[in-house]
């Protein structure tokens, strides 16, 4: 796969400098978030994304907090799924897809060549709108990153990850019995607490969620974002949902995306109750303009 | 009042109803449709007949091509299913060490003692009989005194005893202890005996040896452990067999991982560009190359070019693994497609590199269907004959010890093609039982794809 | 609003809440305009059908209560439809306690058919119940209208209501000292002015309540306040001179 990168050097360069040079403190490119008092642990800056010839996100700039959840709502195509697959490189997989723009990941530069996109993919775990386990057992699906990221020097270390992993996703008790049993074989909201297991097994410091729970029913989507609620004391974690009622109850901060563009970005409280742009306001309440 | 408003209603509704009538059953001045009107049934009807009509005419298709094949089948059961099973005449053969030379059996009078050993079986004034006496090996197949030789050589101690051998009849004798040739010929007025059989006095001596019964018409293991034979009743597909076999062996080898890899790299690697398009519409078209094409190019560019030996299953494998790579290419190909996308984000999610998410989650999981693609071109391979014609894998091989990927080889396809070019009688079920034993293969062969596509698909 | 819901019943549902607040609105405020009237003729006639008109306005309040409950269950409204329903309960509240203190004006003017206040108090007492009579019905077209600037201009007005009352508050206890004999009807038409103030005061909430729909903001500004009477002593001393400063509402009910 070739890697479809834009960014000359001198740009990235000149966005290093000016993220160095925006914010105050000890750790230069972390500023301080404003809702939580978290550093940031994502800054993105002019994010131009193209699919051949036609632009897909148009110069978005946007930071996301640390140890909180940062929830990307929008009417479909308006780019927000793109924005997310940006942050961890998903989208190098599409041929015409080009990325323009810097993303500074703890102030690294993650479209520069010192950042591997299969390393930064075990640092940015993503999740997936249908719950995608691989056909293999429960415990081949959570051990798979450590395992093909020399995470685990040896059995009982790896089996310790799974277990950890298990529990942390809220799906322990439920498979510790029958870890031999296939993922695929668990039900629609287990498989994607399974995969959410996954997702941690790599020890990310990033969880991107793209719509984790557009196919579940309630009863599952509730234990995700419970799930979602806890994992935010140790993790940054962005989603992207369809639900407003959702980016409610889960997020912190929201951000609003239409035709490609962040149309406004704010606490989720703000947000929802007091928006200030009519595009947003329009959109959360179900109106069309 | 009331009554008024009522009829006018009444009114409204004929006059809509004639209205309705005149558009041809559509919507009604107030948009309501009339759901009754005859207009409106008669479509209804319409379209129910042309349902029915195009049932039926899927049905007939059906019925047609399942009529076909089983006119084919049945014509080769009938005249195939005869030539599964073989007659077989027990007699007690005299192994008197003088015929026998046991210094060197090779040169020793097989003939005599199978000929004694008939005349044994028969009554008093039938084996004084000269005339019966000249013609009464034409009971047995011509092979039956180098059978009985082997069976000696085998076994030296019974040299000088008298013992029970089983031997082949001759062709004519089987076809007609089997019911597949009169004993005379009518031709208009005139009914002569069948000069195949030898005469009557011999057809008598056959029917005593029957009535003493010694004929039997046991199941045919000969067809498929002997090899290749002039004689009808002593050819069996055993080269034939094995011959296929080594052909595919070969085959398989070179096709499988060729195309397989090629299908990996096409599907997942390669950059899509014009020259991967170009390669892509090639291999399609390769697909449909007949395949006596692929046979001149094996003849020509294998055999005369590179020196394989010809006539062997290695350049026969050869020519059939490029008949073959196409639909492996293709089917595998289409395996990779169908691996969901999602799979493969899952695995690069979580950090795997594109050979891991392809080796690791990919092709396992497309694995059945890539089995299902390779065991259809092999059967394909299977029965093709005419590439094998041209590089000459018709050999005639009698004796299948010696048969190796460099020697000369016949395979099943080219066999019957000989068989059917033979001119005895017998050699006609022989074919048709031929077929069925390759028919029997590749049915073999396809249910052994759909049993693997059933194992190991993946449920999602 | 600007542009309507893809979902039309959602509109509908929202228009019929707001059209039962204007309606309450302005049954609350024709039930204080009688119990003014009743209160300048001595009508005790009218005052007790007023007394009975409240019960219409408590019915509305129950009735868009149930409603915005059934909006927020089926429709989860969000921003300003949110702040819409939450405000209609609010202010369907307030409107219910404006009667209520409507109410209790028409029940005093039952009590004091007979009497007959002092001219100066009784105009006063009709320039104040106007002076509320308009903000209310002010406060209403503001609502109907999502008026910010009206909302704060009747939000400010306030101040003249808290200044009658003063006024009123002191005149009624010049009069009370002048001649202990008034002290009742004087003591029932003073409670009677601090329910119209206490209306004002209800119409200022609904006024921020508007604010609040109409901006998505907090009307957080401090309000001047007008209302001098918790200063005011009487400069006399003598036998009031224990007069209890406690104003609570309930002791009007004579």
């Amino acid at each position: 796969m070739t890697e479809n990168r834009d960014i000359t050097i001198e740009t990235a360069e000149a966005a290093q400098e000016r993220a160095a040079a925006t914010p105050a403190g000890e750790d230069k490119s972390r500023p301080t978030s404003p809702v939580c008092g978290h550093k940031c642990k994502f800054i993105t800056r002019n994010v131009n994304v193209f699919y051949g010839e036609k632009q897909a996100i148009f110069d978005v700039s946007l930071d996301i907090p640390d140890r909180s959840v940062m929830a990307l709502i929008g009417p479909s195509g308006c780019g927000k799924s793109t924005y997310l697959r940006c942050l961890n490189r998903m989208n190098d997989l599409i041929d015409i897809c080009r990325v323009e723009g810097t993303f500074l990941l703890d102030g690294e530069d993650i479209y520069s060549g010192d950042i591997d996109p299969v390393l930064l993919r075990a640092r940015v775990g993503m999740v997936f709108q249908k719950p995608n386990p691989f056909p293999k057992s429960i415990y081949e699906n959570v051990a798979y990153g450590p395992r093909i990221h020399g995470l685990a020097r040896d059995k009982t270390e790896l089996d310790e990850i799974v277990e950890t992993s298990l529990r942390k996703a809220a799906l322990w008790d439920e498979v510790k019995d029958r870890l031999d049993a296939p993922g695929t074989g668990l039900s629609g909201g287990q498989q994607q607490r399974l995969c959410i297991a996954r997702a941690i097994a790599t020890r990310p410091e990033v969880i991107l969620m793209d719509e984790p729970a557009s196919a579940l029913d309630p009863i599952a989507t509730a234990r995700i974002e419970e799930l979602i609620d806890e994992l935010k004391e140790n993790y940054c974690i962005v989603i992207v949902t369809h639900s407003m009622q959702q980016a409610a109850r889960v997020s912190d901060r929201t951000a609003f995306f239409h035709l490609g563009r962040l149309i406004e970005e704010g606490p989720t409280e703000q947000i929802f109750t007091a928006p200030r742009e009519k595009q947003t306001q329009d959109y959360i309440t179900g109106r069309y303009g | 009042m009331t009554d008024r408003t009522h009829n006018r209603a009444h009114e409204a509704r004929d006059r809509a109803e004639k209205q309705g009538a005149s558009e041809g059953g559509a919507a009604g001045p107030n948009g309501r449709i009339d759901w009754h009107s005859p207009q409106m049934l008669a479509r209804l009807r319409r379209r129910h007949a042309a349902n029915r009509r195009m049932k039926f005419i899927g049905l007939a298709a059906i019925v047609l091509a399942a009529g076909l094949l089983s006119i084919l089948v049945g014509s080769l059961l009938k005249s195939g299913l005869p030539a599964f099973r073989q007659t077989f005449i027990t007699l007690e053969f005299d192994l008197k060490p003088e015929l026998v030379k046991p210094q060197n059996m090779r040169r020793g009078n097989w003939r005599k003692i199978v000929k004694e050993g008939l005349l044994r079986a028969l009554p008093e004034d039938m084996r004084k009989n000269r005339k019966l006496r000249r013609k009464v090996l034409k009971i047995v197949s011509r092979s039956a005194p180098y059978a009985l030789r082997d069976h000696v050589m085998e076994n030296p101690h019974l040299v000088g005893r008298i013992i029970p051998f089983d031997v082949l009849a001759s062709d004519p004798y089987d076809q007609f202890n089997k019911g597949l040739i009169p004993e005379y010929i009518v031709r208009g007025e005139r009914k002569r005996p069948n000069p195949k059989l030898g005469g009557p006095e011999v057809v008598r001596a056959f029917r005593v040896l029957k009535e003493q019964k010694r004929v039997h018409l046991p199941f045919n293991w000969g067809l498929f452990f002997n090899a290749d034979s002039r004689l009808p009743e002593a050819a069996g597909l055993a080269g034939a067999i094995v011959g296929s076999f080594l052909t595919l062996l070969v085959t398989f080898l070179i096709s499988f991982p060729t195309g397989i890899l090629a299908a990996i790299y096409l599907e997942e690697f390669a950059p899509k560009n014009r020259f991967t398009d170009f390669v892509e519409i090639n291999i399609n078209n390769l697909a449909a190359v007949p395949s006596v094409v692929f046979g001149l190019l094996g003849l020509s560019l294998f055999i005369g070019f590179f020196g394989v030996p010809r006539s062997t299953p290695l350049v026969g494998g050869m020519v059939l693994s490029l008949m073959t790579l196409p639909t492996i290419i293709i089917a595998t190909r289409a395996a990779l497609k169908a691996v969901p996308p999602s799979l493969r984000e899952a695995a690069l999610g979580v950090g795997a590199s594109h050979h891991q998410m392809v080796f690791h989650h990919v092709l396992p999981v497309a694995m059945p269907g890539i089995l299902t693609g390779a065991i259809i071109g092999m059967a394909q391979a299977l029965g093709e004959t005419a590439p094998l014609l041209l590089v000459g894998m018709n050999a005639f091989i009698p004796d299948i010890s010696n048969m190796g990927l460099t020697e000369p080889a016949t395979a099943l396809p080219t066999q019957i093609y000989s068989w059917a070019d033979s001119p005895e009688r017998g050699f006609v079920s022989r074919t048709a039982a031929a077929i069925l034993v390759l028919l029997g293969f590749l049915l073999a062969m396809n249910a052994l794809a759909i049993w693997l596509r059933q194992r190991y698909s993946t449920k999602w | 609003m600007a542009n309507s819901h893809i979902v039309k019943a959602f509109d509908r549902e929202l228009q019929e809440l707001e059209g039962d607040i204007i309606r309450m609105g302005h049954l609350a405020a024709d039930e204080l305009e009688n119990a003014l009237v009743a209160l300048r003729k001595r009508n005790p006639e009218l005052a007790e059908q007023t007394i009975l008109k409240d019960r219409e306005v408590d019915q509305l309040e129950h009735q868009i209560e149930e409603r915005a409950i059934q909006l927020i269950a089926r429709r989860q409204p969000l921003a300003n439809d949110l702040r819409a329903v939450v405000a209609a309960i609010k202010v369907a509240h307030e409107l219910e306690r404006i009667g209520d203190l409507a109410k209790n004006i028409a029940r005093r003017v039952i009590t004091l058919a007979q009497e007959k206040p002092p001219k100066p108090v009784k105009k006063n007492l009709k320039r104040m119940g106007k002076l509320v009579l308009a903000q209310l019905r002010g406060i209403l077209q503001a609502y109907e209208k999502k008026d910010a600037d009206l909302a704060v201009e009747i939000w400010r007005h306030d101040e003249e209501v808290d200044a009658a009352y003063s006024s009123l508050f002191r005149e009624l206890l010049t009069y009370m000292m002048e001649d202990p004999r008034t002290i009742g009807l004087c003591a029932h038409l003073l409670f009677g002015a601090r329910n119209l103030e206490r209306i004002g005061d209800h119409v200022t909430n609904i006024a921020e309540s508007v604010y609040y729909v109409a901006t998505g903001e907090r009307l957080d500004e401090h309000r001047p306040k007008g209302d001098a009477t918790s200063r005011i002593l009487p400069a006399y001393s003598g036998p009031l001179d224990e007069v209890d400063e406690d104003e609570d509402e309930a002791g009007g009910e004579a």
